[in-house]
């Protein structure tokens, strides 16, 4: 198990789970878990995931998330679920 | 299960507020690099640094990849060269050409600064302590990435007064040696009272040689989180500023020290402590003066800014110690002029003297830091400045220390620009009165009654 927050920010438009989750299944990555809600045109969304089985590094997979961000016009971040764990839980 | 709130909670921590890990510093050893022969000190240091310290940068970058907060610096300590450099060093180019080893070192390994070009002479200098004091001119004129400092006292020994004295000379002739760049030399030399062996931060970070072959020690930040925090509660009562400041200063530590297993982890490097230290940046928003006027100061320097200072630094220990398993370093508040935009500020204003900071060196967790003076300041006032600082360490066995920097060609009032994370400085005026007579008697202070605990 190699649990992963990914967060998607950024513009509301059409296709942006999508977009993810279409990577994510490439790439063998199991989604745990997802929330997401839209304030003022927004769209926040956050993803549990599992990147246990995967073939790619977090680094390599953190760099491509962004880019399609970045294709699409949003940010995505891939952080190690262990920095708001440590941050939040005692 | 972690939920979306704490996820935007700390996105939002290093996204907006500064939030981030200040330095990753590996102390590496150079005992074992002791040789007669200086050829071959030169090659065994360039030889260890550049193999420990081979996969720091990279291991640095990695971990900001995969956890998403920023790792400003990666650093080097290494063990105080005038205990290295001893035995091949005859002269003091020898030991610049040793700083030159270092130089070349870090840049081969790609981090921004080395420390450790040190002596610890707080009751007595060896020949070899004093030769490397009288080099750091040479040596901090021609290395980019080297950092300095001398341990001049301690609560156990009392202080080096001939230390105090012949430092004053040191600072002024590395300004002069360094005057073409504004004296930057003298930025990277500190001086200290009770210095702290696994110190992460520079200019003071040297490897001490109570420490082990490799370690791993990290300094964390967040001045900006800790000012987010307490304007939630303004004008609440002190009980409810310290608990938001304790609940902060623990979640910021926590990050440290989880970069700092992690890193321990994928270097094979033990993990040594982390330095709770709130360290601020020229940028806005990551400033501890900004911290005090939010509890209610207009400037930093403002009456009451001592108290200020005080309960910050208490409640960041205590929130930080209970993060990490081992807390080290200098651990508190920094409160550097030219590193602080609302320092800068406050001196700007008219709010704050050096007199002011020295009282809030008192409570804070290192001294007078980054201070810009006029360039034709005695050698005598400066040891007298230095001499202060040490005797408040000595005293209140804390740490203290001292990095003035008398810019050489300027006065009173002009601005001195250092650049990047050294930000830039209005230049102090400074005390004309003379304490010559004082600075040349000679010899050492002792050390203070409540040392004696055997």
């Amino acid at each position: 198990m190699k649990r992963t927050i990914i967060t998607v920010v950024g513009k509301d438009t059409v296709g942006i789970i999508a977009k993810v989750c279409t990577y994510l299944a490439n790439n063998r990555i199991n989604i745990l878990d997802i929330s997401q809600t839209i304030v003022q045109d927004y769209f926040n969304m956050m993803m549990i995931v599992d990147m246990g089985i995967s073939p790619k590094s977090s680094s390599e997979i953190s760099k491509e998330m962004a880019q399609i961000g970045e294709e699409i016009g949003v940010v995505i971040k891939c952080q190690r679920e262990d920095i708001f764990d440590k941050m939040h839980r005692i | 299960m972690i939920n979306i709130r704490e996820v935007t909670e700390t996105n939002k921590m290093i996204e907006e507020e500064n939030l981030d890990v200040r330095t990753i510093t590996l102390g590496i050893s150079l005992m074992d690099c002791i040789d007669s022969d200086l050829d071959q000190l030169r090659k065994k240091i360039y030889h260890k640094i550049t193999t420990i310290a081979k996969e720091l940068v990279n291991t640095g970058k990695e971990i900001e990849r995969e956890f998403g907060i920023p790792i400003v610096n990666k650093r080097i300590s290494v063990t105080p060269i005038a205990l290295v450099g001893g035995a091949a060093c005859k002269s003091e180019k020898d030991f610049a050409l040793v700083a030159q080893t270092l130089d070349e070192a870090a840049k081969e390994v790609g981090v921004n600064f080395i420390g450790g070009y040190s002596a610890l002479v707080s009751k007595g200098m060896t020949k070899a302590d004093e030769r490397l004091i009288k080099s750091i001119p040479l040596a901090l004129s021609k290395t980019d990435r080297v950092c300095s400092s001398v341990n001049l006292g301690s609560t156990k020994t009392g202080i080096n007064m001939d230390a105090v004295k012949l430092l004053g000379e040191i600072v002024l002739e590395t300004a002069e040696y360094t005057k073409e760049n504004d004296s930057l030399g003298c930025a990277k030399l500190v001086v200290f009272c009770n210095a702290p062996d696994d110190n992460p931060f520079m200019a003071g970070a040297f490897h001490g040689v109570t420490e082990a072959d490799a370690i791993i020690n990290v300094g964390v930040s967040g001045p900006g989180v800790v000012k987010t925090a307490i304007e939630k509660v303004r004008g609440q009562n002190f009980e409810v500023l310290c608990e938001t400041i304790k609940k902060t200063a623990f979640k910021v530590t926590r990050v440290g020290q989880l970069v700092a297993q992690e890193a321990s982890k994928k270097m094979g490097i033990p993990f040594g402590i982390i330095d709770l230290s709130l360290a601020p940046t020229p940028a806005v928003g990551d400033s501890v003066a900004d911290i005090l006027c939010e509890m209610g100061l207009e400037y930093a320097g403002a009456p009451g800014t001592t108290a200020a200072l005080a309960l910050l630094n208490d409640q960041v220990k205590k929130g930080g110690v209970m993060a990490s398993s081992y807390v080290g370093g200098l651990s508190g508040a920094f409160i550097p002029v030219s590193e602080d935009q609302g320092m800068i500020n406050a001196v700007l204003a008219g709010a704050i003297t050096i007199e002011k900071l020295e009282a809030m060196t008192c409570v804070c967790s290192v001294g007078l830091d980054m201070i810009a003076i006029p360039g034709d300041t005695k050698a005598t006032t400066i040891s007298g400045i230095i001499a202060d600082e040490m005797a408040i360490g000595m005293i209140n066995q804390k740490t203290t220390a001292v990095r003035i920097i008398p810019v050489i060609g300027k006065g009173v009032g002009e601005i001195v620009e250092f650049g990047g994370l050294l930000g830039y400085a209005p230049i102090m005026p400074v005390n004309q009165f003379s304490c010559d007579a004082f600075i040349n008697r000679g010899g050492r202070i002792p050390a203070p009654i409540h040392s004696f605990k055997n």
